[in-house]
């Protein structure tokens, strides 16, 4: 009995500031305290969403991923600290989580979420939080939210570009397939690694995605469902957009479903997103003929002899700053997205050779390439 | 008639402007815009069948042939999926 009355104790003075709050309270932060939030991806969104839910006195925390924590990494996912690379992201998010609030439970998901684990992660918890950076994971999560009707905090962030939007909320919230009903290709889909992320860009929505599981599940507050709030960090401007209710015969969450507790595990995913659940490249391309190609250690090789040779940088210009071979010369291709695995260079010297010169050649697997195998002082980005 | 286009994450690197003013003639609909979009921007057909569009802030459905009006302004905004 004693023991309780210092428990609670305790708790009133961690929660004051939001105890003391008109518009929460008691009785919401009560609500949060008997609370499952269930966070997918220890990345960028979410580093701030876990350890702002764990601050807030959410009950009982889940984390999934199944990925290490990376140095290129660090600049965005602030959950992580250089002493955690290399190690379980799950388990170094849990662990800061844990730092921060040691009176709630926080649960380690060291995995993949997979057709056939995600109905079973998600009916574990309340509410869930799409902190995940690829399109097999956003649909396979939304399904199973829809299937499993359990709202799902949706954030996403790229470049200095923000999304957030509350899916499967209530019998009028859309989900993602009702907004999104065709996959965007893979190649449009653009991965943080090419593309580049500025840190506070998943910051900022990863920390309003906290916000959204905190008023879901305390009833606080007027949900961003049916809403899609768009983050334009470089102009300072945020849009809010109104968005329909659910689609008549969506497959994910009309009446008509055809994804169902039954299905969802044997849906094919892949397949639908041509992605897979990962934000990995995508394959790289066989355009040319071996003829047409050579190795890294080849042209290290052919430039150390001093053979005449023009060394063409398809990269962006700015990834050019970066590092370069030396002597290379900077002509950027930039028809789609920046690449550094020598798959653009491939296109270039297709191009090249259709249109004469039967000279060109491709250095096979870009510059990570020779990184890895002809300069091993050079940066790997 | 003029109407205001907004670009958003994908679709502005192929537009390369963050907005645009499309001439439309008077009468026009939602999908002469996404036409003439089409016409002006040909490598939008990449997202088009992936984005949602949103005329003066409210979710616009592609299928639907909405009427416009002079100063309307329609955001182009595909998914995006980093984290």
């Amino acid at each position: 009995m004693l023991s309780e009355v210092v428990r609670l104790r305790a708790e009133i003075e961690r929660y004051s500031r939001q105890i003391v709050l008109p518009a929460f309270g008691v009785e919401a932060q009560a609500k949060l305290c008997g609370a499952a939030v269930l966070v997918v991806g220890a990345g960028g969104l979410g580093s701030p969403a876990a350890l702002y839910l764990a601050a807030a006195g959410v009950g009982r925390l889940g984390i999934v991923d199944c990925d290490a924590v990376e140095r290129s990494n660090l600049h965005r996912q602030v959950i992580h600290s250089e002493a955690a690379v290399g190690g379980h992201k799950a388990l170094s998010a849990a662990a800061a989580c844990r730092a921060v609030n040691s009176s709630i439970q926080v649960e380690a998901h060291c995995c993949r979420l997979a057709p056939g684990n995600a109905l079973e992660l998600v009916r574990g918890y309340d509410a869930v939080v799409d902190a995940s950076d690829n399109a097999f994971t956003r649909y396979l999560l939304s399904d199973a939210c829809a299937v499993a009707r359990r709202p799902l905090m949706s954030g996403a962030a790229l470049g200095t570009d923000g999304h957030l939007t509350v899916y499967c909320l209530g019998d009028d919230g859309p989900c993602h397939r009702c907004l999104f009903p065709e996959a965007p290709r893979p190649e449009a889909c653009g991965r943080c690694s090419d593309a580049g992320v500025l840190g506070p860009v998943p910051g900022i929505i990863g920390t309003l995605q906290a916000m959204e599981a905190v008023k879901v599940v305390t009833g606080v507050g007027r949900p961003l469902s049916r809403r899609l709030l768009m983050l334009d960090a470089l102009q300072g401007r945020m849009h809010t957009v109104k968005l329909r209710a659910k689609m008549v015969g969506c497959v994910a969450c009309s009446a008509a479903a055809t994804i169902t507790s039954a299905s969802l595990a044997s849906y094919d995913y892949a397949a639908f997103t041509g992605a897979q659940p990962n934000d990995a490249a995508p394959p790289q391309l066989h355009l040319l003929r071996d003829a047409e190609r050579l190795s890294p250690a080849a042209l290290r090789e052919r430039l150390e002899d001093g053979e005449e040779a023009v060394v063409v940088d398809v990269r962006p210009r700015n990834q050019f700053d970066i590092a370069h071979i030396p002597g290379s010369l900077s002509c950027p291709y930039d028809v789609g997205r920046p690449d550094q695995r020598g798959n653009d260079s491939q296109r270039v010297v297709a191009l090249l050779r259709e249109n004469g010169i039967g000279c060109a050649m491709d250095m096979v697997g870009g510059l990570q390439a020779w990184a890895a195998l002809a300069d091993p002082s050079f940066p790997a980005y | 008639m003029k109407v205001n286009v907004l670009f958003f994450a994908r679709s502005r690197e192929i537009a390369g402007v963050s907005e645009t003013v499309l001439e439309l003639k008077a009468g026009a609909t939602s999908q002469d815009l996404l036409e003439s979009l089409l016409r002006e921007y040909p490598l939008l057909k990449e997202i088009t069948g992936s984005c949602v569009l949103a005329l003066n802030q409210e979710y616009l459905a592609q299928d639907e042939a909405k009427a416009l009006r002079d100063g309307d302004e329609v955001a182009v905004i595909p998914p995006i999926s980093g984290g």
